[in-house]
């Protein structure tokens, strides 16, 4: 019971942090129709600023703080110094010029930190467990993850559904000629998006970072994670991606955490313990291709597409 | 001189080039020139295949890297269970690489755009995990091939002239069968298909089957330069599958020219040169490849292709 709900929790931390990362994938994408494959260097950025900068000031709050900000520069010197010119292109070009930006920003970060990871070290009043059912405890900083996450996703949902920069943005995406002739600076407005998908990207990064070491190349295998929770959801839909994110973390998490006993039920142990491993890091690309047989555009797909 | 052109001049010294290179290590002593040139001929076997589907077909595969993948495993595993002969390990790779493009590709197709990108991307990362969960076969660690597959005397893998030029006149047969291909029947319809699908069904022609076929071939073909991989390296992992190397297949294509004969070849070479060059000159070699990418996306439309059609035309 102990462990059901632990992993439970574990599934849904995972599930709302990979939904940072995958609503800036798919808002940059929705509105912008940039396919960007370096979003994942920004997830490494983040978690890089936040494991430099918390070292420097000394306090973890202050550090994340500052990297939230490195990175939104970051995302926002990157797009108009290169995305910007990609606009328009043919997905192929994305693929291929984001895929360099990938390049650099892993030997970039090898010049700076050098190739050995960070560990970015918690304070202690986040390392205590909280109880949270009666029994139960649960790490606090894991717990901290989750109410982050949602707060970010709830102010994500407020600001593109209710304010009037969001209503700028929703009208980018479903129609761009329009907007720019409606006198509305429509190259801030893709720089903003972007500067956020970024930030976005940076905070999943600086929380994952003291739970796993920061590393080169971290970003490379969450991404794709992150593609698979999009088409999942739909591409360019939040709410797809917000559904899909906390589905495939749990099914990660869950699948990780029980099902080499559910092997052993069926199978001798030693062949289940060969084979739980890679069946369940295959089960959410397997879900992937179950869903995209049944619905190719997704689940919740977004209007325009 | 209607027929001279820059492109077709380039191509013949490239290709001359590549079959008098064995000539050159012997007469230079440079025994690594001849292993470097072996590798890319491989890769750019590998690259032509994907420039069968992404430049003549318009299906943008990112998983090509999971057929260099099977077709080494598929050597790789025969070798380790006591099978060394050729004559069986390159049939199994090649077979195996076509079941796997058939149900990849029936999945996938069903999908079309950025889901079909990132559709075979998250398919080859299947497979990639699959491979790092061999326990048998050294799982994440890889798999020593200790012998090279063995022709019975007909050609020996382990002499390293002989090797390239069985690389090499693979990738020369797999260009000629890419251009058998293209100029058929067949490849006219999938080429019709790229431009416009719908107005092809309204003809009456089976878009998916005649798009999986053309998949298969060419996932077939890259299983072949897996197969030829493995046996270069004497090794094979699940690091040949990882995501990144379909991406740089992909770059390899662009580079040369996407929907050329010869593009994906002078694009494997060029690539692979440079990172070969930039790797000697700096250990941040990537540093200066990551931009230079963005740049030739940017200005050098058509690739390197196109970039001497248009020295030519002025």
């Amino acid at each position: 019971m102990l462990l059901v709900v632990e992993q439970f929790l574990n599934g849904l931390q995972f599930g709302l942090l990979l939904f940072l990362l995958a609503a800036g994938l798919t808002l940059v994408f929705g509105i912008m129709d940039l396919v960007n494959l370096a979003h994942g260097s920004l997830y490494m950025m983040g978690a890089y600023f936040a494991a430099t900068f918390a070292a420097w000031t000394g306090s973890f709050l202050l550090g994340a703080l500052l990297a939230l900000g490195a990175t939104l520069v970051l995302g926002i010197v990157l797009e108009m110094s290169a995305l910007r010119h990609l606009y328009g292109r043919d997905h192929l070009d994305h693929v291929l010029a984001t895929f360099g930006l990938i390049l650099f920003f892993n030997e970039a970060v090898r010049l700076i930190w050098g190739p050995a990871g960070l560990a970015l070290p918690l304070p202690a009043w986040l390392t205590v467990p909280v109880p949270i059912l009666p029994g139960i405890h649960y790490p606090a900083y894991r717990l901290a993850i989750i109410v982050v996450a949602l707060l970010v996703a709830l102010l994500l949902y407020l600001g593109v559904m209710r304010t009037r920069v969001g209503m700028l943005i929703r009208a980018g995406a479903s129609n761009r000629e329009m907007i720019g002739a409606l006198g509305i600076n429509i190259k801030l407005l893709y720089t903003l998006v972007f500067g956020l998908g970024a930030a976005l990207a940076g905070l999943a990064g600086m929380m994952q970072a003291p739970i796993l070491t920061v590393q080169i190349g971290m970003g490379e295998n969450i991404l794709i994670l992150a593609f698979v929770i999009i088409v999942i959801g739909g591409i360019g839909s939040i709410r797809g991606a917000f559904l899909a994110a906390i589905f495939v973390g749990m099914v990660d998490t869950l699948g990780r955490a029980f099902l080499p006993n559910l092997l052993r039920q069926v199978l001798s142990g030693a062949a289940a313990s060969t084979a739980a491993p890679a069946l369940s890091s295959m089960l959410i690309y397997l879900l992937m291709a179950i869903v995209l047989v049944v619905r190719p555009e997704g689940l919740f797909p977004a209007n325009r597409r | 001189m209607k027929t001279f052109s820059a492109s077709k001049a380039v191509t013949a010294l490239m290709l001359a080039g590549l079959v008098l290179l064995p000539l050159y290590s012997y007469l230079s002593g440079n025994i690594f020139i001849l292993t470097l040139f072996t590798r890319i001929v491989i890769l750019a076997l590998a690259a032509a295949s994907l420039n069968l589907i992404m430049g003549f077909g318009g299906m943008m595969s990112f998983g090509h890297a999971a057929y260099l993948g099977i077709g080494g495993y598929a050597v790789g595993m025969l070798a380790q269970e006591g099978v060394g002969s050729g004559f069986i390990q390159l049939p199994v790779a090649l077979a195996a690489s076509a079941i796997y493009a058939l149900v990849i590709g029936a999945l996938s197709l069903r999908t079309r755009g950025v889901y079909f990108i990132m559709i075979t991307l998250a398919f080859a990362q299947m497979a990639y995990y699959v491979a790092s969960g061999l326990a048998r076969y050294g799982g994440d660690d890889g798999l020593t091939v200790y012998k090279r597959s063995d022709f019975s005397g007909l050609i020996n893998l382990s002499n390293r002239t002989q090797f390239y030029y069985l690389c090499l006149a693979c990738l020369f047969g797999v260009i000629f069968l890419i251009w058998r291909i293209v100029n058929s029947r067949f490849g006219l319809v999938v080429q019709g298909l790229r431009s416009n699908e719908q107005r092809m069904q309204a003809i009456g022609f089976p878009a998916k089957r005649y798009q999986l076929v053309c998949f298969v071939i060419s996932g077939t073909m890259c299983g072949l330069a897996g197969a030829l991989l493995a046996n270069n390296t004497d090794f094979v992992s699940p690091a040949v599958m990882y995501w990144t190397r379909s991406g740089d297949l992909m770059v390899m294509v662009i580079l040369g020219g996407m929907g050329t004969l010869f593009g994906p070849v002078m694009g494997a070479v060029v690539y692979l040169l440079l990172e070969e060059f930039l790797s000697q000159l700096t250990e941040y070699w990537a540093l200066i490849m990551g931009p230079l990418l963005l740049l030739i996306v940017l200005f050098g439309r058509g690739g390197i292709m196109g970039l001497l059609g248009r020295l030519n035309r002025g």
